[in-house]
């Protein structure tokens, strides 16, 4: 799906050479497995995996258990739909140049237009109630979006600044919704949203992996991933070449938006209540995150889905891994930041330069060098 | 140096907020129209009595209960005047609104601190304006302990003790693993609901905490932590949570991995609200300890006593019940909250 990518997918195997060198041919593409951008985020995620498995040898055990799969891998899938959503649509924002910070305070006002109208309903368990919930929910959403990049393409203000508009508001318009109250619902499915299963797969993991793949095919089958990508290297350059840049930032920003509805509505399916003050709190942070950890840069252009896909993964992981391990509650915030600080710099270029220069000076030198 | 510096930045921030935070006094108080005119100038005199008030914000169902409380019981009807705003969780509007009482002259000051600090110079220009200030809910650090009258709130520790008896009188009867779902990390009630519940079971052995995580007392925390729990130590047989929300959360948490809630994993909490106590009366709770936010009635006895001439005590602890199931089904249809 990343064909304009320099680099291939994380999955494939380590493809095409640069400039080859008098190692053999073993040994380098070994070496290019380990440049490639996505090689850090991996081991993070599988030291983290290992380390929750020799803790709770179980964990990666998955049973059947009433018709459907359940075990830690399961969890991960689920716990990482929200963030996957609201990350997807961070990832065109940023290569478009820009920042989305309104994506949590989108995610509290699309579950509190969702809940409100379930509770006010008298047959919330009825699928025609939910669906115009849901449905009206994003219309909001979208008119969120639509205001989040006029503000952006239009008026032009500055992204950060725009977004934190809707961000601080956000979270006050949707406790006015709920009349500062957590809304709680009983809603056979509205709840099967995120704790529902599909084929013995939680259905919340499928929507999300729904929208990747829609997200992936549109941006990489057509040319709007390439536009996304010109207009963020230079957008004035892709105006004067006949990109409509108005057009396509304002696009992102309103499938950001979107996006962040649909997590919303799944992060409060998954606990049944609109919790205005605190769904999706810092998830834009978290987003962002993942995104970067997916090395797409801040600076924008090129993108990568699968990057992002990666992110999200070693940021749910991490979470979850927080408490298998058993991490005293006061260095939680320590150990996420050390594994994060790890992996940024460990795909830095700066130290990977460094660390090429070491290996090569050491090489010469007939010692075996652990990887 | 450090508390002074920041407290000058404070200071800084309250003033530039200023105008916003009358803006969010006016919008959110709205109690008393028409009555500031009179008590301005003359600080109440005659048989009124002017409270400013000074909530934390509207963040749970707790608060709003809180909240309407004390609208409730300092009435026109009781003798009060009451001014109140909502400071949106923010510390530099709660400044702004004490400052704006100082100026208008009330007779007292009451509010709940967001934080425990940064308190001092705003108390001190309260105590030079000779206006007796009441803590309600939360209690404050600063050097001066004159800087305020009394406190009036929930006894945390012993909220926790309570939760920790009943476990150990009525499910510590043989060997139980329990899983801590611990509030928001430094904060007050988490820091003291954890020691309450960790003195009163440490004399049965058969009591054991074998997992102790925060959930940042919110339900989305409660299930994350809690699906952690789950995988990671397969024998959990009751969940001690500081809060109702991170009880919710869990018992999410242990449906989606096919246990039954209050049977297979039993669950205590604190608080009562009313999802609370709906879980409870369904039986997927076992025990709840309450932490009465209905301060209003005893806040307007504090005043009315101080404005009488008499002393009160510096602490005053609020009276909470506790309900295990059948209790809750009893009181459910009375609840205000």
């Amino acid at each position: 799906m990343s064909s304009p990518d320099p680099t291939p997918p994380p999955a494939g195997a380590p493809a095409p050479a640069p400039a080859p060198v008098a190692a053999g041919e073993r040994r380098f593409s070994l070496g290019a497995l380990v440049r490639h951008r996505l090689f850090w985020p991996l081991v993070a995620l599988v030291v983290l995996l290992v380390a929750s498995v020799v803790k709770s040898p179980q964990f990666l055990q998955v049973t059947v258990l009433d018709g459907h799969l359940f075990g830690g891998p399961v969890d991960i899938l689920r716990r990482s739909a929200v963030l996957l959503l609201v990350a997807l649509g961070m990832t065109l924002v940023i290569a478009t140049r820009g920042i989305d910070l309104s994506v949590g305070a989108v995610m509290a006002i699309a579950g509190a237009v969702a809940l409100t109208q379930i509770a006010a309903s008298p047959s919330p368990d009825s699928v025609t109630t939910v669906t115009t919930a849901i449905l009206s929910a994003l219309v909001v959403c979208l008119v969120i979006g639509v205001f989040n990049g006029f503000m952006v393409s239009v008026v032009g203000i500055q992204p950060i600044v725009a977004t934190l508009v809707i961000m601080t508001a956000g979270r006050g318009i949707a406790m006015l919704i709920t009349g500062g109250q957590i809304t709680t619902v009983n809603s056979g499915p509205y709840k099967t949203l995120a704790s529902g299963f599909w084929l013995g797969l939680p259905v919340a993991a499928l929507i999300a992996a729904f929208f990747f793949a829609v997200t992936a095919f549109v941006t990489r089958r057509t040319a709007l991933g390439v536009l996304i990508e010109s207009v963020g290297i230079n957008p004035t350059a892709s105006r004067l070449a006949g990109v409509r840049a108005r057009t396509i930032i304002w696009i992102v920003y309103v499938l950001c938006a979107l996006f962040a509805g649909i997590a919303g509505i799944l992060q409060s399916s998954n606990i049944m209540a609109a919790d205005s003050n605190n769904a999706g709190l810092f998830i834009e942070l978290d987003a962002i995150l993942a995104v970067v950890i997916g090395g797409t840069s801040l600076a924008g252009g090129k993108f990568s889905l699968t990057g992002t896909l990666v992110g999200v993964l070693v940021i749910t992981t991490l979470t979850l891994s927080i408490t298998i391990l058993g991490i005293p509650v006061s260095a939680v915030s320590l150990f996420k930041a050390l594994v994060v600080i790890a992996v940024c710099l460990l795909q830095s270029p700066v130290v990977r330069h460094k660390m090429r220069a070491r290996r090569r000076a050491q090489a010469a030198v007939p010692v075996e060098v652990a990887a | 140096m450090l508390s002074r510096s920041l407290r000058s930045r404070i200071l800084v921030t309250a003033t530039a907020v200023a105008a916003l935070g009358l803006a969010a006094c006016s919008s959110g108080g709205g109690t008393t129209p028409g009555s500031s005119g009179t008590a301005g100038g003359g600080g109440g005199g005659g048989d009124t009595i002017t409270v400013g008030f000074s909530q934390v914000g509207a963040e749970s169902g707790w608060r709003a209960a809180n909240t309407k409380s004390i609208q409730e019981s300092l009435t026109k009807e009781n003798g009060f005047d009451l001014k109140f705003s909502d400071a949106q969780q923010k510390q530099e509007n709660q400044i702004q609104a004490i400052r704006s009482y100082i100026a208008q002259g009330v007779d007292y000051i009451a509010f709940s601190p967001v934080v425990e600090t940064g308190w001092d110079a705003v108390l001190e220009e309260a105590k030079q304006a000779n206006i007796p200030v009441i803590l309600t809910d939360r209690a404050v650090d600063v050097a001066d302990e004159t800087l305020y009258q009394t406190f009036i709130g929930s006894d945390f520790v012993e909220e926790g003790r309570r939760i920790g008896q009943w476990v150990s009188e009525n499910l510590g009867t043989e060997p139980i693993n329990v899983v801590e779902l611990q509030g928001t990390t430094g904060s007050a009630p988490a820091i003291d609901r954890k020691a309450g519940f960790e003195e009163a079971t440490k004399d049965n052995p058969n009591v054991k905490v074998v997992a102790s995580q925060t959930g940042d007392f919110t339900r989305d925390g409660g299930k994350k932590v809690m699906e952690g729990f789950l995988q990671s130590n397969p024998d959990i047989d009751v969940v001690y949570a500081h809060n109702d929300d991170m009880g919710l959360g869990a018992i999410e948490a242990i449906e989606a991995a096919g246990k039954k809630p209050g049977e297979d994993i039993k669950i205590v909490t604190i608080d009562g609200v009313k999802d609370g106590m709906t879980a409870l009366a369904e039986g997927k709770i076992n025990y709840i300890v309450e932490c009465n936010p209905l301060l209003g009635p005893d806040l307007a006895d504090i005043i009315k006593t101080l404005d009488s001439g008499g002393t009160v005590e510096r602490r005053i602890v609020t009276e909470d019940g506790a309900f295990d199931q059948e209790q809750a089904k009893e009181a459910l249809p009375d609840r205000q909250y």
